[in-house]
């Protein structure tokens, strides 16, 4: 009996989303006497995925074939059902970032597993197999029971901590027939640079308190001394103040970092269905009657123009940076 | 060309969330129900745009559900497309549901399955994957643009820290968010057409469940915003940094 869990990758490299599943994975191969495997597609280097032993998997089944370099989602489910089935795997950990949500439901519908998208914390095992996720876009939470033999789960990212120990997982080449897959890829932009929204810790947003886009200054400047990404509410998306994919809220980017910080959004349902499941949320705005304050943990009264340099300037003294 | 428009119902943005029987079902009284608003905005104002452009293009919408979703079926038909089915039933395993569209897909021999990136209730993000899995067919997911040239789909869609541009050949299915289209208010002539548009009521195939909700709960609520002075902003900065643990 194991417990697979997905190595999602990008030019090589294992993303975060990945560590937070691979701990999940083991905690609960733990927790149910199993052991915790994980399955590896493209071209990665063995040493890393060898490592991958400090997060508690003690074999990493790797197809290193360049097709998979690209995400296709059907030669993907394909490669990650087959893995499942030759090593007897019962449950299934995915992420529920963007190559997530491209292929959980295909493995789900192809071995006929149930699918609890978008879990939030570990199982219930003591009376069937019942998992917690976030439903109403972060208004509640249900309990889902999976009753197929096999179960899938697919993890919101930043909602469990990695959990980093020693141990070497044993890597084990496998040879898969892999599809040429329908879908040709014939163009990639990455925002290089940039801390991804979704994998950020501390994200700094803006809103239409700022008045436009020639004050975005006092807003990097935070972010840069916080090592944050930055995001803004949908009004300044739409008048182009800050490129498209910063927009976080119910119809962009929803977000969970560990610190939230908004400065002149006033917090619209909308916008907080986005950035509801942040751990710290902190609301900087000039209208004490901002729907904001009532969803945050911090906040100031105040205007952003005063209080951000201080915030910067209070934070780069703190971490000692001149 | 066929394209098939699946539509949710999904409880209004605003509307206040609470739960009944135990905390084992969802609360719907007094619930304003909409377009889950992804299948509205985007899917569904693409599709038409689609016709638009080609007009011997046919759309259907498909939605899994009881006739208490009639009333979203007929709104979605004022916006655009020929007809509706509904599977008549009601489930929340996701699984089922795109059982349920795929069965209705396969009949009707589409070259376009569209569906919205997710609902704004269930937030899986799943049944379109799911739906492509049993169709055996490419799945495109969190599409922010969607063209077709013949029998070739040209797509962009969101991935981890970007964006990737790709073609696919038709049959396929697309999950569309932001980007793909812009929203639309149904005309009085739109609202008049769709009385008489046909809403075709199938029974749904016998399919099994995989999930099943056992009980919701509501997040423990806020301790309440702790206000810190303008004039004290290293106060704030020390609190996030001590008491938070934030950074």
């Amino acid at each position: 009996m194991s417990v697979l869990i997905f190595v999602d990758q990008s030019e090589g490299h294992i993303k975060k989303s990945s560590f937070e599943v691979l701990s999940y994975g083991a905690k609960l191969a733990e927790q149910i006497g199993a052991t915790a495997e994980a399955v590896a597609l493209g071209t990665i280097n063995d040493e890393q995925l060898s490592a991958l032993g400090k997060y508690g998997v003690k074999k990493v089944h790797h197809i290193n074939n360049e097709i998979l370099n690209h995400v296709d989602a059907q030669v993907y489910a394909k490669a990650i059902a087959d893995t499942a089935t030759n090593t007897g795997a019962t449950v299934i950990v995915i992420s529920h970032n963007q190559t997530g949500k491209a292929i959980a439901g295909r493995v789900s519908a192809r071995l006929k597993a149930g699918l609890v998208a978008g879990a939030i914390a570990l199982p219930e095992t003591s009376n069937g197999f019942t998992v917690k996720k976030t439903v109403f876009s972060g208004k509640a939470y249900a309990n889902i029971t999976i009753t197929s033999p096999i179960k899938i789960i697919s993890l919101n990212p930043n909602s469990f901590h990695v959990i980093e120990g020693e141990g070497i997982a044993e890597v084990i080449a496998v040879t898969a027939a892999i599809d040429t897959p329908k879908v040709k890829v014939t163009a990639v932009n990455k925002i290089s640079g940039e801390v991804p929204l979704t994998e950020a810790d501390i994200v700094v947003s803006g809103g239409r308190g700022l008045k436009g886009p020639e004050n975005w200054g006092i807003i990097l400047d935070l972010a840069k001394v916080l090592g944050a990404a930055t995001a803004c509410s949908r009004p300044v998306g739409d008048a182009h103040w800050r490129p498209h994919h910063e927009h976080v809220g119910q119809t962009g980017i929803q977000i969970a970092p560990n610190l939230y910080i908004a400065v002149g959004i006033s917090g619209a349902i909308q916008h907080l269905a986005g950035v509801n499941r942040s751990k710290v949320i902190v609301v900087i705005n000039k209208d004490p009657e901002a729907p904001f304050f009532k969803a945050a943990d911090y906040g100031i009264v105040g205007d952003a123009f005063d209080i951000l340099p201080q915030m910067t300037a209070e934070i780069k003294k703190l971490k000692g940076i001149a | 060309m066929k394209i098939l428009v699946c539509v949710s119902k999904a409880p209004d943005t605003t509307s206040k969330i609470a739960f009944k029987d135990g905390n084992t079902k969802f609360e719907d009284n007094g619930v304003q129900w909409i377009i889950n608003p992804y299948d509205e905005w985007y899917s569904l104002v693409r599709a038409i745009e689609l016709k638009e452009k080609e007009p011997a293009t046919i759309i259907h919408l498909v939605t899994v559900g009881t006739a208490d979703a009639e009333p979203i079926i007929r709104k979605a038909l004022a916006l655009g497309g020929d007809e509706a089915i509904r599977v008549n039933t009601d489930n929340s395993d996701s699984y089922y549901t795109a059982a349920q569209i795929a069965e209705v897909a396969k009949q009707g021999a589409y070259d376009l399955v569209f569906t919205g990136k997710e609902t704004i209730d269930y937030n899986g993000s799943s049944v379109g994957a799911m739906v492509a899995e049993l169709m055996d067919i490419p799945y495109i997911s969190l599409a922010t643009k969607f063209d077709v040239a013949g029998t070739v789909a040209t797509v962009s869609r969101e991935i981890e820290g970007g964006e990737e541009v790709a073609e696919v050949p038709l049959p396929l299915v697309v999950s569309c968010q932001k980007g793909v289209a812009e929203q639309r208010i149904p005309n009085m002539r739109g609202i008049m057409a769709a009385r008489t548009k046909p809403l075709k009521v199938v029974e749904p195939a016998t399919v099994e469940t995989l999930t099943s909700v056992s009980s919701y709960e509501l997040p423990p609520a806020k301790a309440g915003v702790k206000l810190v002075a303008a004039d004290n902003v290293a106060e704030l900065v020390r609190l996030l940094h001590e008491e938070a643990k934030a950074f």
